[in-house]
């Protein structure tokens, strides 16, 4: 009972005391940084966590921003999806941050939805990543298949000719999906059922000799094939090496990877990649001032020259200066004016172009195709002629066709057009 | 000293413009071109350069093939790398134009003039035909293969007069199979006749693609070919090629199980000992393979350039290191457990940790790039059908040296002798003077030993890095369990066995459920044989 007491009392005492500090406004404004900082996912998502920290550092030298400093709270939740969503709501209800950066792997962004609806948070999400999906609460600064996927297949099937297709990937939603998407397009093409082989291998996957003998096999049919890789971290190693031990080159068969950048390949044998391609929407060896001085305020930063910028790096580049330029438009850091000050504000990218915040919160974006280098780097083999706007929901499955995302007029992520129904989000 | 290289510099790019004719200058003229071409540009010249028929074309080609093509940053001169192995700090050069040598120059003050797939593809072809010349053999087989993938023209006219004076028996064979590949196209069906009757035994796919065709119905219900008799000749051709190709398929997925198996043996083997003979669930057994495999790391490093020699110094390295940790922990941590698997199992456990956490302090969380040496890379190419990779095969023979040392060492040496006593019966081996803790210690130390041994295996095959141990932890416990506890020979044949059979099951199942598939017999093979394929018999498996 006395005990009871005492709780009542401190709870009591815990309200006045931060009812009094309400009033008075915060000297700050709190970003939280929900980056793995441990555990499997901590090699690339670090990087990631010291891009918005730097960015951060140097909005700061500009004098902050609506007059007040900039914050970071920075969160680790080590590769453990649960933990994930956890921490999302350890930043939102206590720390009461205005904006997160975070997220990389699509079931971590999946596990932090629901809190971020439910608390009316804003996330800026940066990595390429499956589609189907557009939520009110977060922005998708990465590429959705329609900016990376449907464009290196169109290369291939341009520029190299390329007739019979692999779709080799690891077995989780990410590759699931995105090669569901790709299926049904070179269908759409004109390929044979056929000519399509799908695969999926697990997680960390290292014994690749069967599949590479059935991909030399597949390939030696007469006509020109090209394996499609969305095969995820680890796994890429031993796959590379076991292409280059049973000598399939990149003459013969292309491989194009979603998920290979600078930043896997550094501290790589590159030997077994070279020639082989990649998808992205930025390569560090793109010349452009911007760029230049990116990498030259990264590596001042990061203190070593040999760290590499990679794409969901710019990604985070990007959904920072569009958060920055859509607070000072909205004069707030409220969620709900911010929100409604993105859509339609532009951004310089590092490639020279221009990111625009699109009504289904994704952004538009230049795709390149690049070749592997034997620095780890990639040579550009080709690029779009303009950006190419996201699409969060697949033109090229039957179900997600007739959806349509629009938070400005619809106010909807999930708007059946022919139906003339609003869903609401699709993980419910 | 700043005129002294001048003077040189000078000395050696003037000799070769005073003496230039204007076939020379035209040549040099066109590779500088190279410099600032796109890629199908590039190609262009390429065609150009080989038309000129220069006789430094060949030189010039092949180190652009080579990634050796480079132009100086000062005065924008293209030169000829000599070799850019091993990253040297300074290039030694040759005149493109002399093909002499052309002194030395510090790596960042050229550029490289780059290739692309297209590009390399044009210059292989390209390449071979001045390979076919070559004196050796090898090199005219390979010429004549490259040009076979993209026949045109003037190749087939180049590979017909090759024909004609050609005499080694390999090279021959590889150009008349060419030759007759050409002739199916022939207007003549005895010509066609006796192209299948030359291509019959022939296992290369383009053969079999293109005799397929032959016999193949058009859109409006037609035969491609006509003649009743090459249709015939051609579907029999295939059949043969499709019955030795499938054979030779069936061979290869053989080995592929046959090396997956000898992997699994080589991380079993080790916790044979450890877990088998001693009885110790030790969870840090993958811990001591990471160990093994940056031990490798660590070498390789030490001792840049010489990855082979590095990796044959490794395997005794990591048996030390995995070794001494491996007796280590049994020092400190099990021998107070004996008899309690249980806490043995979850002190173990921890100690993985320890250690995974230990490597990432002190190498990061990244993964370690450990390089394949040139000989364990690459395949042995038996015929066109079937090709084996080396890393593979070396691997395989080295799990086989492995087990042999081991075995060994257990029967016919007095440590494997008093191991085999304390196992057996602890207090009467204590009873005739053997010193049961320090055969502790000296079979733990063994076992760790041989997984520190395996993560020097491993470290070619997969990812160096923290988490290498936990992704071979599991299936070791499977082998060992599935073999028998406590032999040798039964972790080496479930080991092999149950690599076949996933190996087997996996073009049909796919991986993910071919895994499944294999775990899911094991259970229901320990089901009916709790103690695996070899059970232990005699005094210590009354007691267990």
């Amino acid at each position: 009972m006395k005990k009871m007491l005492v709780v009542g009392l401190l709870l009591i005492a815990g309200m006045v005391f931060s009812s009094a500090a309400a009033p008075q406004a915060p000297a700050t404004i709190k970003i939280g940084v929900l980056h793995s900082l441990s555990g499997t996912m901590a090699i690339s998502e670090t990087t990631l966590k010291d891009t918005i920290l730097m960015m951060i550092e140097d909005q700061n030298k500009k004098g902050g921003l609506l007059g007040k400093k900039l914050e970071a709270v920075v969160v680790d939740p080590a590769s453990n999806w649960p933990l994930f969503a956890e921490k999302a709501q350890q930043l939102l209800e206590k720390d009461k941050v205005a904006v997160v950066f975070g997220c990389w792997t699509s079931v971590s962004r999946k596990s932090v939805l629901p809190v971020f609806e439910k608390n009316n948070g804003l996330l800026f999400y940066p990595v390429q990543y499956e589609g189907e999906e557009s939520s009110k609460n977060v922005i998708y600064t990465g590429a959705a298949p329609n900016q990376q996927a449907i464009p290196a297949v169109d290369y291939l099937m341009k520029d190299l000719a390329v007739k019979r297709w692999v779709l080799e990937g690891t077995d989780y939603v990410y590759p699931r999906t995105t090669n569901k998407i790709l299926e049904a397009y070179l269908l759409s093409k004109g390929v044979a059922a056929a000519d399509i082989s799908i695969n999926y291998t697990p997680f960390g996957h290292s014994d690749w000799q069967t599949r590479v003998a059935a991909i030399k096999k597949f390939g030696s049919a007469g006509k020109k094939t090209a394996v499609v890789s969305t095969i995820n971290g680890d796994a890429n190693v031993p796959f590379y090496k076991e292409l280059g031990n049973q000598k399939v080159s990149a003459e013969d068969i292309p491989v194009v990877a979603f998920s290979v950048g600078e930043e896997e390949l550094s501290g790589l044998d590159t030997k077994p990649l070279l020639g082989h391609l990649a998808a992205w929407n930025y390569f560090q060896s793109v010349k452009t001032p911007a760029n230049t001085a990116f990498i030259n305020q990264w590596h001042t930063y990061i203190k070593s020259n040999k760290r590499t910028t990679n794409d969901p790096m710019e990604a985070h580049y990007v959904g920072f200066n569009l958060w920055v330029k859509a607070v000072q438009k909205a004069g707030t850091t409220d969620v709900e004016k911010v929100l409604a000050a993105l859509p339609g504000l532009e951004t310089p990218n590092l490639t020279g172009g221009v990111a625009k915040m699109l009504a289904n919160h994704h952004i538009t974006k230049p795709v390149y195709i690049g070749e592997v280098r034997a620095d780890g780097q990639f040579d550009v083999v080709w690029k779009t002629t303009g950006t190419v706007p996201g699409d969060a929901w697949s033109d090229f499955l039957p179900g997600s066709k007739d959806i349509d995302a629009d938070w400005v007029t619809l106010k909807c992520g999930n708007y059946n057009k022919t139906t003339k129904k609003c869903s609401g989000q699709n993980y419910k | 000293m700043q005129w002294g290289w001048l003077l040189a510099l000078l000395a050696l790019w003037g000799v070769p413009v005073f003496g230039q004719s204007a076939d020379d200058s035209a040549f040099l003229a066109t590779i500088g071109e190279l410099r600032e071409a796109d890629f199908p540009d590039k190609e262009a010249i390429v065609e150009r350069l080989t038309q000129s028929a220069h006789l430094s074309t060949r030189v010039v080609l092949t180190a652009f093939l080579e990634d050796r093509l480079y132009f100086r940053n000062d005065d924008q001169k293209v030169v000829v790398v000599k070799s850019v192995e091993n990253e040297p700090a300074d290039f030694d050069l040759i005149d493109p134009l002399s093909l002499k040598d052309a002194g030395a120059i510090p790596a960042d003050q050229v550029t490289k003039i780059g290739t692309n797939n297209r590009l390399r593809r044009v210059l292989k072809t390209t390449i071979a035909r001045f390979g076919l010349g070559n004196p050796s053999a090898a090199v005219r087989l390979e010429a004549v293969q490259d040009m076979l993938r993209s026949l045109d023209e003037g190749t087939i006219s180049l590979l017909r007069e090759r024909a004609e004076t050609e005499t080694d028996p390999k090279v021959k064979k590889a150009i008349a199979a060419g030759l007759a590949l050409v002739d199916l196209d022939s207007s003549d069906s005895q010509t066609r006749l006796n192209a299948i009757a030359t291509l019959a035994g022939s296992l290369n796919p383009d053969v079999r693609n293109k005799l397929a065709s032959l016999i193949e119905k058009s859109a409006d219900g037609t035969f491609v070919e006509a003649d009743e008799k090459v249709r015939l000749a051609a579907g029999a051709a295939v059949t043969t090629i499709d019955d030795w190709r499938a054979f030779y398929s069936a061979v290869e997925t053989l080995f592929f199980g046959l090396s997956l198996g000898s992997v699994l043996v080589l991380v079993a083997i080790g916790l044979a000992i450890t877990f088998g003979v001693m009885g110790v669930i030790n969870m840090a057994h993958g811990e001591l393979m990471m160990l093994g495999a940056y031990t490798t790391y660590v070498v390789q490093t030490s001792m840049p350039g010489r990855t082979g020699l590095s990796i044959l110094l490794a395997i005794p390295a990591a048996f030390v290191v995995a070794g001494f940790t491996g007796i280590l922990i049994e020092r400190t941590v099990i021998r107070f457990l004996y008899g309690r698997p249980l806490e043995t199992l979850l002190a173990t456990f921890g100690v993985s940790l320890i250690l995974q956490q230990l490597v990432r302090s002190v190498f990061s969380a990244l993964n370690r790039e450990v390089k394949t040496p040139d000989w364990m890379s690459g395949t042995l190419q038996l015929n066109e059908a079937l090709s084996i990779t080396y890393n593979r095969l070396y691997i395989v023979f080295f799990t086989l040296i492995v087990f042999t040392i081991l075995l060994l060492v257990l029967k016919r040496t007095r440590l494997g002798l008093d191991i085999r006593a304390v196992a057996q019966n602890r207090s009467m081996a204590r009873a005739m003077g053997i010193r049961s803790k320090w055969v502790d210690a000296m079979t733990f130390g063994l076992g760790s030993g041989i997984a520190g041994v395996a993560g020097v295996a491993l470290s070619q095959l997969t990812n160096v890095g923290p988490n290498l141990g936990q992704s071979y932890i599991v299936d070791s416990f499977m082998v060992v369990v599935f073999g028998g506890v406590g032999n040798l020979w039964g972790a080496l044949l479930g080991g092999m066995s149950m690599g076949i059979v996933n190996k087997l099951l996996e073009p049909y199942s796919g991986a993910v459920l071919a895994k499944i598939l294999v775990l899911v017999g094991l259970i229901l093979f320990i089901q009916r044989r709790p103690r695996g394929l070899f059970p232990q018999t005699g005094r210590s498996a009354e007691n267990s």
